[in-house]
């Protein structure tokens, strides 16, 4: 017994992001539990994550497309508002749901331990949950519309979805902690999601923050790694779409915008994952 | 007399052997007020003046060590840092001072049914409680049948808990606790589950557990049972260990009594609880014998040896049992 008797070692302290993998039985239960909760006692269930995005498009093209005319200045607009809608709604939701998490798992956490970083990881999942039947729906009409995707292309879709990811479960992690010590996150991350819309080119084009703003600011645009993601959407299936476009995306984006916003988000999730295993062994106490 | 018959015979002390490690813990609790991050900020203002918390001491400077295969007591009244206690060895909450460490699987019979979720079923909820727990996908196909059958939920399985009385959504939460395989158990003042059948069969449960060997620590306020379970006792006031002996002298010192009184009164209970069963059975028995049938009695760790039941001859276990 002595011999190969493990070691004492301190109970609850986890090894951050690894352990949530290692345990995928679990973090696939909780995400099932998460989507039945979510449309319990509905009649039309996940086809809801199908009606709101679409209510979500129909209303801006009629607003931003036909009201404002800029259909008028960009070939396939649909095509180029519901590729970023799509980007957009990844983010908000994966982001929310993480920041709210902890606080909403409160009963568990301080009664039974378990790899806390679990239940953002988990919000993550179900976000991909409702993203993919979104996509699909882009792909409908992509093909339709003409789209010919090369190897490029799809990589750089890949490239978009794994920025929102990674940047929203990081920003998740630092707000899911801020939130447990003081209920304002929750107003600060609807805050982020309501702005997040508008600082990324989903509803108007790029050029309009080079053209009309000054030459700076344009890079610290750039900076923001959702403004790469929607463009990176925008590269792989609205721009092989066009025929007659003067602009497109903006220069460099595969060269150098994306290892920017790539190196961006990791350093986001390094940040909220060291922020979150800083304080999680308070969270018992403080729920 | 003097020898309760489940309770197993020494257990080793050794460096080796520790099972749970308590050094010199301590733990403060803040009383915040608000939570508002205005508040904070006028307190920043305001040069930080004043306390912006009040704190209380759960936990002061308690130390104590845990050997494989002991069964261990807190007692105390309420507020006395039990609990507490509980939770630093689950790893749910950290010490602010001191350190708390395990070796081995630790897993707890601590506020069954936290991890039910009201709007799933009695089939999900026991898979997703039993991940909680600790248990693997296959570990709880396996044991899925036994669990319903321990709680008597039957075709209730398929049904969203919120449906359930209180009774049945405990029984079945026990249920997947207890069939969780930890080397150690934390148990915290559950054992009042149910109605008294059930409550019987979970208390035949714990003491089966402990006959096997496990290593258990429980927090309990039902302090006859407290003797029949645990060998050791601690007694805790105000966050700090003030007994640490066997689970007699514990109880002796709580109910302001001499150790001898009750250490009397114990056996007496226990001998008159075991003369009891084994009249029971000798009844069944004879009864059985009447009418021509062979009679295998069901196990009772209190007793027989589990080692017995590998002999189906001697004695049964019936399913959820």
């Amino acid at each position: 017994m002595s011999a190969s008797a493990p070691q004492l070692t301190a109970p609850g302290q986890d090894r951050g992001l690894r352990e949530v993998f290692s345990n995928p039985f679990l973090l696939k239960l909780l995400v099932d539990k998460e989507i039945q909760i979510r449309y319990r006692g509905t009649v039309l269930g996940l086809l809801w994550s199908y009606i709101k995005p679409g209510v979500q498009f129909l209303v801006f093209y009629v607003a931003m497309g036909v009201f404002l005319g800029l259909q008028r200045g960009v070939e396939n607009f649909a095509v180029y508002l519901f590729a970023g809608i799509i980007v957009i709604n990844l983010f908000t939701e994966a982001f929310s749901n993480a920041a709210r998490s902890v606080v909403a798992n409160g009963g568990l956490l301080k009664k039974i331990y378990l790899p806390r970083e679990l239940f953002p990881v988990a919000s993550l999942w179900v976000a991909f949950v409702h993203f993919a039947p979104q996509v699909l729906v882009l792909l409908v009409a992509c093909v339709a519309t003409g789209w010919r995707p090369g190897f490029l292309q799809v990589l750089a879709a890949l490239a978009g979805v794994v920025v929102v990811s990674v940047f929203a479960l990081g920003l998740g992690l630092l707000f899911a902690t801020f939130n447990v010590f003081f209920r304002d996150a929750e107003n600060i991350v609807d805050l982020i999601n309501m702005v997040a819309t508008w600082a990324s080119p989903v509803l108007y084009m790029w050029t309009m923050v080079r053209d009309s703003l000054w030459g700076w600011v344009y890079y610290v645009y750039m900076l923001n790694p959702l403004t790469v993601s929607v463009e990176l959407f925008h590269f792989a299936f609205w721009e092989p779409t066009t025929e007659t476009m003067a602009w497109s995306v903006p220069p460099h984006l595969l060269s150098l915008w994306t290892p920017v916003a790539l190196v961006v988000s990791f350093v986001t999730l390094f940040l909220g994952d060291r922020l979150f295993r800083r304080f999680e062994g308070n969270f018992a106490q403080e729920l | 007399m003097s020898a309760i018959p489940f309770k197993k015979p020494g257990v080793v002390r050794s460096e080796d052997t520790v099972a749970i490690r308590v050094e010199h813990v301590t733990k403060e609790f803040v009383l915040r007020h608000t939570r508002s991050m205005k508040e904070a900020f006028v307190w920043l203002l305001k040069g930080r003046k004043g306390e912006l918390s009040v704190t209380f001491k759960a936990l002061d400077d308690v130390t104590f060590d845990v050997h494989d295969g002991e069964t261990v007591a807190l007692l105390g009244f309420n507020g006395s840092g039990k609990s507490t206690t509980l939770k630093m060895i689950s790893g749910v909450m950290h010490p602010d001072s001191g350190s708390v460490a395990t070796r081995r699987r630790v897993a707890g019979l601590i506020e069954v049914g936290a991890g039910f979720h009201p709007d799933l079923t009695g089939r999900d909820n026991v898979y997703l409680n039993g991940a909680i727990l600790g248990m693997t996908r296959a570990e709880i196909d396996e044991k899925f049948d036994e669990i319903v059958a321990f709680s008597e939920i039957g075709e209730f399985i398929d049904t969203e808990v919120k449906f359930y009385s209180s009774g049945m959504y405990l029984r079945l939460a026990f249920s997947v606790a207890i069939h969780t395989d930890p080397e150690v158990f934390l148990v915290d003042e559950i054992l009042s589950v149910g109605d008294e059948p059930f409550q019987k069969k979970c208390i035949r449960r714990i003491k089966d557990l402990v006959r096997r060997g496990k290593t258990l620590v429980v927090v309990s306020h039902d302090l006859d049972l407290i003797m029949d379970i645990c060998e050791r006792g601690i007694v805790m006031d105000h966050g700090s260990k003030v007994f640490d002996g066997s689970s007699v002298a514990a109880v002796a010192m709580l109910r302001n009594r001499p150790p001898e009184d009750v250490q009397r009164e114990q056996n007496e209970r226990v001998e008159r609880r075991l003369a009891d069963k084994r009249r029971e059975r000798r009844e069944q028995a004879e009864a059985a014998a009447a009418r021509g049938e062979t009679w295998v009695p069901e196990y009772d760790p209190e007793l027989d040896d589990p080692a017995e039941l590998d002999d189906p001859t001697k004695v049964r276990r019936s399913l959820g049992n």
